[in-house]
């Protein structure tokens, strides 16, 4: 029984992935599990690995070309197997997004070299095997994934609103403890159906806490103010109507914290930024009014803070998440932070590790920018940016003296957060900031 | 187990049922001398004699209405309807009398009778002679509908409906008179009002009935080539119908396809569709697709008709719509 080796859906937001490099070589044997080759999705380098047994008898994609997700990238099948209608059906690989790479392609061809042997019919469907020998096994019931590529996801959370999914879809999520927000929708207009609940169950170990674990939120309804703030705000600035609040921190005892740390040894050597992660986090986790998500139809307050940190890579941008920050010593997360840093740099995060944010902090001081505004990422109600620690003039007791002080500015949605509630967050921030024992308490 | 044709197993039907219970006799156009207008009670004339087996004027009302009252002071008609284009002159005898002649008079007078003939469209006899009625008779609280699509069920079905004590409506087909299939030759029943599954499969399930299973069956075989594997219901019964069967299916495959010789608006998908939305909301992964005539009267050029019918391919492109695998 021949299975199709499709370009998979390895993260939440892929729409396509670009075939880095083969692991495996046409002609070898492969068990269903092992690693064919290494995929660039949008976020990471990832592997995508066999889902069945045979041999790798056709690599239909290229490397460094670009397939979309649920095109055909592959065959497995027995080594004396006909695929020839397997790769008839295939259509051609994208020639246009593999940027230039796409010369010798060595897509689908021009006919299928003979019939199907009667009797045995080739079955396209990448569960076949797996559910005709065992049918308890945890495969996706239906050929789905092996289809043709659905059309163009939306992005979830259109219009802030709740992302469109099946009956099923959401009953299987319910039962799963998944947050469909997190989903990504394969059907039409973006609908997330039976199969990416699948996916999204069976993509990586569930290792990483999520912040959607029952009672680790409260879910508000909306108020009619609520509602109409809403509404009349988005129709202003949409789809998210974002405010800004800027406040200035004296850093001074900051620094002497940090000072002293440094001395005490460099085991406890922390950042300027670990301590206004630090910071961020417990005032989070003192406003779960802060620490919120929009859904469209109520907002949903954690109890838990999974603080996305914004980490500059060679081309973009991507958010790890220091989950549970608040409850975690200031060394472990300066540790947790280098690292996640390192590994974002060199595209080695995995979803799990850039998922699941309930708010986030920019930084980009270290460019000597004195202050910004970072933009929202939804459905995460504020983020906070951060901009150099400068030593400036400052009037304290009517003296003129020289203080570090840093600019922080939080982008805020204002269908959640008023400026009032904002602005009582940042002041815990700031206290924080300028009284540093507060937050190794 | 004897192959026969549709039509020959009627015929044994009806010669089982006459047998059995001398009450029981055929009257319609063409039934008699003639041997039946396709064939179905060849042979009877001759075995049972002209008091049970009754040749009619062309008067669908007439003697519709007769077999009402034979019912009443307790004969088992079975009227026979040249086609049940023609029934439509009698159908006030079928839903005034017959269906409700057991309300009307307070449970006095029950009305054992069969109403029977082909249904829906053959090849190129145009918009008045090639519809498919089934939505109009199953509308009606005191008739049962059953509609056969293949020997075995027709057999099965035609001699429960001989039996049952309530007006039963039997559409037949006439392109499905000479179609073959297994029959036993010992003697069985199908109850009324149970669905049959004639194909399992995970995927998808196709709803249908009639003859329409005949093309339910050749689109789960090419779709079995790709690798999709289809359950097909047959829904056997019209009224009363097997919810059960419906929501069997769909809880499996969390996904249908209703298929129907009729129109859309009010037909029988319609109703189908919605005992799914009832009973299967949570386990529906996608929106339930219908097949069915297009909505004109039915053409009478050969390309025209054939645009207008459910047919194999319109099927699989709906399983593959249900399934996400075409958008």
């Amino acid at each position: 029984m021949a299975t199709k080796v499709v370009m998979e859906a390895l993260s939440p937001t892929m729409e396509e992935g670009r075939l880095v490099k083969w692991v495996k070589n046409e002609g070898d044997t492969v068990a269903k599990g092992e690693v064919l080759a290494e995929v660039e999705t949008d976020k990471a380098v990832m592997e995508l690995v066999a889902r069945g047994d045979g041999v790798l008898r056709k690599r239909v994609l290229g490397e460094g070309q670009t397939a979309p997700v649920g095109q055909l990238v592959g065959v497995i099948a027995a080594a004396d197997e006909d695929i020839g209608s397997i790769l008839s059906s295939a259509p051609a690989a994208d020639e246009t997004a593999g940027g230039g790479a796409a010369t010798a392609a060595p897509a689908t061809p021009s006919a299928p070299a003979a019939p199907p042997t009667p009797g045995t019919p080739a079955p396209t469907a990448t569960q076949a095997p797996a559910a005709a020998q065992a049918p308890s096994a945890p495969a996706p019931s239906g050929p789905a994934p092996s289809g043709p590529a659905p059309t163009a996801p939306v992005p979830p959370h259109e219009n802030g609103g709740r992302p469109r999914s099946s009956p099923l879809a959401r009953r299987l999520a319910s039962d799963r403890g998944l947050d469909l927000g997190r989903v990504q929708g394969s059907g039409p207009g973006g609908r997330i159906i039976k199969r990416d609940i699948e996916a999204a169950t069976t993509a990586g170990p569930a290792a990483t806490p999520r912040p959607t674990a029952a009672g680790d939120y409260t879910d508000v309804p909306l108020t009619q103010i609520r509602k109409t703030i809403a509404r009349r705000l988005t129709e202003s600035i949409g789809p998210i109507p974002t405010f800004y609040l800027t406040m200035e921190a004296d850093l001074t005892r900051t620094a002497e914290l940090r000072q002293a740390m440094t001395e005490a040894g460099n085991e406890f050597k922390v950042s300027f930024n670990d301590i206004i992660l630090k910071a961020v986090a417990t005032a989070l986790a003192r406003h779960p009014e802060v620490n919120a998500h929009w859904l469209g139809d109520r907002v949903r307050q954690f109890n838990r803070v999974h603080l996305g940190m914004a980490v500059a890579i060679e081309d973009g941008l991507i958010t790890p998440v220091l989950f549970d920050a608040d409850r975690k010593g200031l060394g472990e997360l300066s540790q947790e932070a280098r690292d996640l840093a390192a590994k974002a740099r060199a595209r080695k995060l995995t979803p799990n590790e850039y998922t699941g944010s309930t708010f986030s902090v920019s930084n980009l001081g270290m460019f000597g920018i004195d202050q910004f505004t970072a933009i929202i990422n939804p459905p995460e109600s504020g983020i906070i940016a951060v901009g150099a620690v400068e030593e400036k003039p400052v009037v304290v007791d009517g003296q003129v003296v020289v203080r570090k002080r840093v600019r922080f500015t939080m982008s805020c949605d204002h269908r959640v957060i008023d400026g009032a509630t904002g602005a009582r967050f940042l002041q815990d921030v700031r206290r924080m900031l300028e009284n540093p024992l507060m937050i190794v308490y | 187990m004897p192959v026969i044709t549709y039509r020959d197993a009627l015929n044994q039907a009806l010669r089982e049922e006459m047998q059995r219970d001398d009450r029981v006799f055929i009257m319609g156009e063409e039934v008699g001398v003639y041997q039946g207008a396709y064939k179905v009670s060849k042979g009877m004339l001759q075995e049972f004699g002209e008091m049970r087996v009754v040749d009619t004027p062309i008067t669908e009302l007439g003697f519709a209405g007769v077999g009402v009252g034979a019912a009443m002071v307790g004969l088992r008609p079975i009227i026979e309807f040249m086609t049940w284009n023609f029934a439509l002159l009698a159908l006030d005898q079928v839903v005034n009398s017959a269906a409700k002649m057991l309300y009307m008079s307070g449970g006095q007078y029950s009305i054992p009778i069969v109403f029977r003939g082909p249904n829906g469209a053959a090849l190129q006899l145009s918009a008045q002679h090639s519809q498919a009625w089934e939505s109009w008779l199953a509308h009606i609280p005191g008739l049962k509908v059953v509609a056969p699509g293949t020997p075995y069920d027709a057999k099965g079905l035609l001699k429960s409906a001989v039996r049952d004590d309530n007006p039963v409506i039997v559409l037949e087909g006439e392109m499905l008179y000479n179609t073959k299939g297994d029959v036993p030759a010992e003697e069985y029943l199908i109850p009324l009002g149970k669905a049959a599954l004639k194909r399992e499969g995970d995927h998808c399930s196709i709803i249908t009935h009639g003859k329409m299973i005949l093309v339910a069956l050749q689109a789960a075989d090419q779709l079995a080539k790709e690798g999709i594997r289809v359950d097909v219901v047959d829904l056997l019964s019209l009224r009363p119908m097997d919810v059960d069967a419906i929501a069997t299916t769909v809880r499996k495959t969390n996904r249908a396809v209703v298929l129907e010789e009729g129109l859309e608006l009010a037909g029988i998908g319609a109703q189908v569709v919605d005992y799914i939305q009832r009973e299967c909301f949570d386990d529906l992964d996608a929106p339930v697709i219908r097949v069915h005539q297009v909505d004109v009267p039915m053409p009478y050029a050969k390309n025209l008709e054939r645009a207008a019918k459910p047919d194999v391919p319109k099927t699989i492109a709906a399983v593959k719509k249900v399934m996400y695998l075409e958008q």
